[in-house]
């Protein structure tokens, strides 16, 4: 066990290294606030529904459903959103691989949808989010939920629930890593070679 | 990926999947309110048809309006291309229409190929059916509706079995089964193999019954009556003995293993060689390949044009 603390605790290492400035305790707590922020907002779990946006924005959701179903008993459905199809730079950039979009049974119609994604940046993915959820329902509201708020927004978009504000320089580069996909979980920021 | 999709054999292996991959995140979009996404909006599509083919047609114009592209069917009959136009000036013709993706059925083999290498056109061309060559979007989405019912194709044995002869559904799936890894076995009587398929890479046989119970999946080509008579080059004698000894009958089903799936590229001639008990049993996956056609063929439009502006700069 004390091992894994200080693992944890270890800046990480290897390539992708740079400075960690959220360990997996800090990601977890700010999940629990997150989620006793949304039930607050919310007054309760009713209608409540967690879109992630892939990748990293899927295994959040589900973390944020199971610590409301911590407190309140109640489950809250989880789905993914992919705004790949969506996003305003498909002509510039090379094709990317799709990934999966899963809306939960029942659909979008009438709930409040909690959009949820590990990095806001520049703004552009919550608003390629926002023309993909138009074409699969109409939601009564739509939050944001993110881990990590960096600043540079280039659109008029702002989170309901941030995990941590994290101000940065355009030459950094924050990345987020998570157990689900990268075996550790931590936000590191480093100067990036651009 | 690249710019033209003229040959199944364009595509090396993460090519494929990546394309089967992108396909199956796309066929979810046929159970959503609305069936569009919005990645072609602003691109021209232009179908350009010197051959007949309704369902490979419409299958390539959903697709592509599926994306929001903007669809132009360019079809030969009642056209100029009836009065004796070159392909040179309807090509020309495309690209001063400014056209970002040619999806061409010729009845002559090549043709897509000279189109996509001329530098008539900047466009991106998709082989959709050339003569007895390829069809290299029949193969995608039969790969695609094999690898939804048997995961992996690795060493998965699939038999080809009809007129492998002047099928480019089958050059294009021996190919593509192949690069995926499986072990494919063409079977046909021995006038209707075409000279060099020793250099495909397959196994070929003369006898169905002896390949039928080890495939993990049949594919019946189509066989024209016209090749029966001597000025249809007389490749069998009479549709009665090709039924009797390659047609895929309740009796030959018996013998295929419980998880084997029937294929059929369409159009099929029941009774010929698939009787209709077989097209209509729960091993046919035939409906479903129109429905998986249409998914990939979005696939394919998606990556071949994203990325890719018409400026000409890819």
């Amino acid at each position: 066990m004390p091992a894994e603390a200080a693992r944890l605790r270890e800046p990480a290492p290897g390539p992708s290294g740079g400075r960690t400035v959220l360990d997996a305790r800090d990601i977890s707590r700010a999940l629990t606030r997150i989620a006793h922020e949304i039930l607050e907002r919310n007054k309760g779990a009713e209608d409540l529904l967690l879109l992630g946006i892939p990748s990293r924005g899927v295994p959040l959701a589900r973390r944020i459903a199971e610590k409301i179903a911590d407190v309140e008993g109640f489950d809250v459905p989880v789905g993914s959103l992919d705004v790949t199809m969506y996003r305003d730079d498909l002509r510039m950039r090379p094709a990317r691989a799709l990934l999966p979009t899963e809306i939960p049974d029942g659909g979008l119609d009438g709930k409040v949808v909690v959009l949820v994604d590990d990095v806001l940046f520049s703004g552009r993915t919550i608003r390629a989010a926002l023309d993909a959820m138009n074409d699969v329902g109409r939601p009564k509201t739509v939050r944001l939920a993110v881990l990590v708020d960096r600043g540079h927004r280039e659109l008029p978009i702002r989170a309901d629930f941030v995990g941590k504000n994290l101000p940065t320089s355009l030459v950094e580069s924050v990345k987020v890593r998570l157990e689900e996909f990268d075996d550790v979980d931590a936000v590191t920021i480093r100067e990036s070679a651009r | 990926m690249r710019r033209h999709l003229l040959s199944a054999a364009d595509l090396d292996r993460p090519e494929a999947e990546l394309v089967l991959q992108t396909a199956d995140e796309l066929r979810s979009l046929a159970d959503r309110p609305i069936k569009k996404l919005p990645a072609l909006r602003g691109r021209t599509v232009v179908n350009l048809f010197f051959e007949d083919s309704t369902r490979t047609r419409i299958s390539f114009e959903a697709a592509a309006k599926r994306l929001s592209a903007d669809v132009i069917n360019f079809a030969a009959k009642g056209s100029s291309l009836s009065k004796g136009e070159s392909l040179k000036d309807t090509a020309l013709t495309l690209e001063a229409m400014g056209a970002d993706a040619v999806v061409i059925r010729h009845w002559a083999s090549g043709a897509p190929h000279l189109l996509a290498n001329s530098g008539w056109v900047r466009s991106s061309v998709v082989n959709a059916g050339d003569g007895t060559h390829e069809h290299p979007t029949q193969a995608l989405l039969d790969a695609f509706t094999l690898w939804r019912h048997l995961g992996s194709l690795d060493g998965r044995r699939i038999a080809i079995v009809g007129d492998v002869l002047h099928s480019r559904v089958a050059r294009s799936n021996a190919l593509l089964l192949r690069t995926l890894g499986a072990e494919v076995t063409l079977v046909a009587p021995p006038t209707l193999l075409p000279v060099g398929v020793d250099g495909w890479g397959v196994e070929t046989s003369y006898d169905v019954d002896a390949v039928l119970p080890k495939a993990d999946a049949v594919m019946m080509l189509r066989v024209q009556r016209e090749r029966m008579s001597l000025e249809g080059g007389g490749f069998f004698p009479s549709a009665r003995e090709y039924s009797r000894r390659y047609g895929l009958d309740s009796r030959r089903m018996a013998t295929l293993q419980d998880h084997t799936v029937v294929m059929h590229p369409g159009p099929m001639i029941r009774g010929m060689e698939i009787t209709a008990d077989v097209a209509d049993s729960h091993r046919s996956v035939i409906v479903e390949q129109v429905t998986n056609g249409v998914a990939v063929r979005m696939a394919v439009l998606y990556l071949l044009l994203s990325g890719n502006d018409s400026g000409g700069q890819a």
